[in-house]
C-alpha cells in the first residue's frame, strides 16, 4: 500500500467521483460521504508521500511499471508534495463545507455536485504530481471541465459565466497543447525529466520563443494572469458557493505551479528566450497587481472584490518567478500555498454570509460580528493575511518575495509590493469597518429579530460549515507560523539549476 | 526552382495553413455574436491543434506504423505516438463540446436566446 500511495492521490478522488453518482442513486447522502472519504484518503496519501519525499528526495511511481520515457510517471518532490497536500486538504474542507449547501437538492444535483468536486480535485492533484507534459494537459482538462460544471451549478448568471470561461479556457488549453507539440517535434519525448535533458541543444533555435509564448499564454489564461483574466471575476462570483472556495483558492494556483515546473525544471531559466518570457510575465504581473487591486476597490459585491484581488495575488506569484532567485521562488511557492488557504477561507465566509442572510453586497454587512462571530473572525484573519500582517501566511510570502527582489536588485518590485499592500488594506479595512462600525442593515437586523423571537440562541451556521471555515482560517495562521521549516524544505528542494 | 517550391510547400506551407486556421478560429470566437458559432469556432481551433500534431508525425517515404516483414528500420514508419495523443485530445474536445452544449441549453432556457446581444439586453433588465 505504501509504495502505491502516489497513484492513490489521484485514483481515490477519481473513484469517489464515479462511486458518488452510483451511491447517490441509492441514498443521496452516501454521495457526499464517498467524496469526503475519497478526498480524505487522497490527503492522507499526499501527506505520506510528502513526508517520504522530504526524507528521501523525489518519489517516483511508474504507472503499469512502464519505465519512463516510454510510460507515464508520477514524480513527487517536496515542492509538488506540499502543493498536492494543500490542494487535497482544501478539496476535503470544501466537500465538508458544501454538505449543507446541497442538502435540499434532489439526488442528481447532490450526487452530481460531489462527483464534479471529486473530479476537480483529481484533475488538480494529477496536474501537481504528474511527470509527463501531455498527461498534465489531460489532467488540466479534467480539472477545467469539472470546474465549468461547478461554476454552471451556481444558478442565475452562472451558466453564462461558465460558458465564457469554457471558450477562453479551451483557447488556453489549445495554446498549451500547441506549445508542447512544438517541444515534442524538437525532442520526440513528453516525459518531463527526459525533456529537460534533451532540450539543451535546441535553446539556440530561432523559433524557440514560439513554444515559450504559447505555454505562457496557455498557463496565463488558466491562472487568470493579467491581461488574460477576463473570464475570472464572473466565474468566481457566480460559481456554486459550496465549490467557490476550491475553485478560487486552488484552480488558479495549480497552473501557476505547473508554470514553475515548466520554466524552471524542464527549461533552463538562464536561456535568453526563457528569460524573455519570464520578464514579459513579470511586467504583465506587475500591471495586474495594480489593476486587480484598483478594480477590487471599485467593487460593491464582496465576491467580486475577492475575485479581482485574486488577479492581483496571482501577480505576486508570477513576480516571484520573474525575479527567479531561490528566495523569490520560495516566496512564490509559499504564496501559492498561503493564498490558496486565504482565498478559500474568504470565499467560504462569503458563501456562509450568503447562506445565512442571502446578501453579497458588503455594504449590508453592518454589525455582522454580533451575529456571526466565527465567520467574522475567519474573515478578519484571512483579510489581514491578504494585506500582509504578521504572523499570517501573507506576510511571510511577501517577505520572501521582497528579500528575493532585494537580492536581485529589482527595487521596483519592492515598491510594487508596498503599494499593493496599501491598496489591499484600503479595500479590506473598508469591509472590516462595515462589519464592526456601521449600523446593522435591514437584512441582518430583521434576521436578528426573527431569531430572538422564535429560537433564542440559534446556531450561527451548520457545524460542518463552521468546522471547514475555521480549519481553513487556522491553516492561514499555521502556514504563517510554520514558514521557517516550509521555506527550508522548499529552498533545499528547488531544482539545482536555479541555485547556480 | 521547382525544388525550392517543393520544399516550401512540403515543409512550411502546411504549418502556415494550420496556424492561419488556429488564429482565424480564435478570431471567430472573439467576433461571432452567436454562441453556437463561437462553439463551432472552438471546435475548429481544436482541429487545428490536432492537424499540427499529425503533421509532426509525417515522414517522407514512410509507411503506416505496423510491423512488416523486411522493414526493420524505424525511420521507414510514421511516428504513431502523435496519433495516439490526438486520440486523447479528440476525446477531450468531445467532452468540452458536450459540457458547452449542456451549458448552452441552460442559457437558452434562461434567456430564450443564444445571441450575445440579446442575452446582454435581457440580463440587464
Amino acid at each position: 500500500m505504501r509504495e502505491n500511495a502516489p497513484v492513490c492521490i489521484v485514483i481515490l478522488p477519481l473513484a469517489a467521483a464515479l462511486l458518488s453518482l452510483c451511491l447517490g442513486y441509492v441514498k443521496k447522502e452516501a454521495a457526499g460521504w464517498a467524496a469526503i472519504i475519497g478526498l480524505g484518503g487522497a490527503f492522507l496519501c499526499s501527506l505520506q508521500v510528502f513526508c517520504q519525499a522530504v526524507k528521501t528526495g523525489e518519489v517516483s511511481y511508474y504507472l503499469g511499471n512502464w519505465e519512463p520515457p516510454y510510460g507515464i510517471a508520477f514524480s513527487i518532490d517536496p515542492l509538488s508534495g506540499l502543493i498536492a497536500m494543500m490542494a487535497a486538504l482544501l478539496a476535503l474542507l470544501s466537500a465538508i463545507y458544501a454538505l449543507s449547501f446541497v442538502k435540499e437538492e434532489g439526488w442528481v444535483r447532490y450526487a452530481g455536485f460531489y462527483a464534479l468536486l471529486s473530479l476537480l480535485a483529481a484533475g488538480l492533484l494529477g496536474m501537481t504530481i504528474t511527470g509527463d507534459v501531455f498527461n498534465l494537459y489531460v489532467f488540466l482538462e479534467i480539472a477545467s471541465l469539472a470546474g465549468y460544471g461547478l461554476i454552471g451549478f451556481g444558478g442565475g448568471k452562472s451558466a453564462l459565466a461558465s460558458f465564457r470561461y469554457l471558450l477562453i479556457g479551451t483557447i488556453g488549453a489549445s495554446f498549451y497543447l500547441l506549445g508542447i507539440g512544438y517541444l515534442f517535434a524538437f525532442t520526440g519525448t513528453l516525459n518531463m525529466a527526459d525533456l529537460s535533458e534533451r532540450m539543451s541543444p535546441f535553446f539556440e533555435n530561432t523559433f524557440m520563443w514560439l513554444p515559450m509564448a504559447m505555454i505562457l499564454i496557455g498557463f496565463g489564461i488558466k491562472m487568470a494572469l493579467f491581461p488574460m483574466h477576463g473570464w475570472q471575476p464572473d466565474a468566481y462570483s457566480y460559481a456554486h458557493p459550496g465549490a467557490a472556495g476550491l475553485i478560487a483558492g486552488v484552480m488558479a494556483k495549480i497552473p501557476a505551479y505547473a508554470m514553475l515546473r515548466f520554466f524552471f525544471c524542464i527549461l533552463d531559466p538562464h536561456v535568453p528566450s526563457v528569460q524573455m518570457a519570464m520578464n514579459l510575465a513579470g511586467i504583465a504581473a506587475a500591471a495586474g497587481i495594480i489593476f486587480g487591486s484598483v478594480m477590487a476597490i471599485a467593487q460593491k459585491d464582496f465576491r467580486r472584490m475577492l475575485a479581482y484581488s485574486s488577479v492581483a495575488q496571482v501577480g505576486y506569484i508570477v513576480v516571484g518567478f520573474s525575479i527567479g532567485n531561490p528566495l523569490a521562488l520560495t516566496g512564490a511557492v509559499l504564496h501559492i500555498v498561503g493564498h490558496g488557504f486565504m482565498k478559500s477561507s474568504l470565499f467560504m465566509t462569503a458563501g456562509a454570509i450568503r447562506y445565512r442572510y442571502g446578501i453579497v453586497l458588503y455594504e449590508n454587512f453592518g454589525q455582522l460580528y454580533r451575529r456571526m462571530p466565527v465567520t467574522t473572525a475567519v474573515l478578519v484573519l484571512s483579510g489581514l493575511s491578504m494585506i500582509g500582517v504578521p504572523p499570517t501566511a501573507g506576510f511571510f510570502s511577501k517577505w520572501y518575495l521582497g528579500l528575493g527582489a532585494a537580492e536581485a536588485g529589482e527595487w521596483i518590485y519592492i515598491l510594487l509590493l508596498l503599494v499593493s499592500s496599501l491598496l489591499n488594506a484600503v479595500y479590506f479595512f473598508r469591509v472590516f469597518e462595515t462589519i464592526f462600525m456601521q449600523q446593522p442593515s435591514s437584512f441582518t437586523q430583521k434576521e436578528a429579530d426573527d431569531c430572538s423571537a422564535n429560537k433564542p440562541g440559534g446556531k450561527e451556521l451548520p457545524l460542518t460549515m463552521l468546522f471547514s471555515m475555521g480549519a481553513a482560517g487556522l491553516l492561514v495562521l499555521v502556514t504563517g507560523l510554520c514558514n521557517q521549516p516550509m521555506a527550508q524544505i522548499l529552498l533545499s528542494s528547488l531544482p539545482e539549476v536555479i541555485h547556480s | 526552382m521547382i525544388q525550392t517550391i517543393n520544399v516550401i510547400l512540403a515543409d512550411y506551407l502546411i504549418y502556415m495553413l494550420i496556424f492561419a486556421l488556429f488564429f482565424l478560429s480564435i478570431l471567430g470566437i472573439m467576433i461571432c455574436g452567436n454562441y453556437i458559432k463561437k462553439l463551432i469556432c472552438m471546435n475548429i481551433m481544436q482541429v487545428a491543434v490536432i492537424f499540427f500534431f499529425l503533421c509532426t508525425a509525417q515522414e517522407e517515404d514512410a509507411t503506416i506504423p505496423i510491423l512488416e516483414e523486411g522493414i526493420a528500420n524505424p525511420a521507414l514508419y510514421v511516428n504513431p505516438l502523435p496519433h495516439a495523443l490526438m486520440l486523447t485530445a479528440i476525446v477531450v474536445s468531445l467532452g468540452t463540446t458536450g459540457v458547452a452544449i449542456a451549458l448552452l441549453m441552460h442559457i437558452k432556457e434562461t434567456y430564450g436566446s443564444v445571441e450575445e446581444s440579446e442575452i446582454l439586453r435581457r440580463s440587464d433588465r
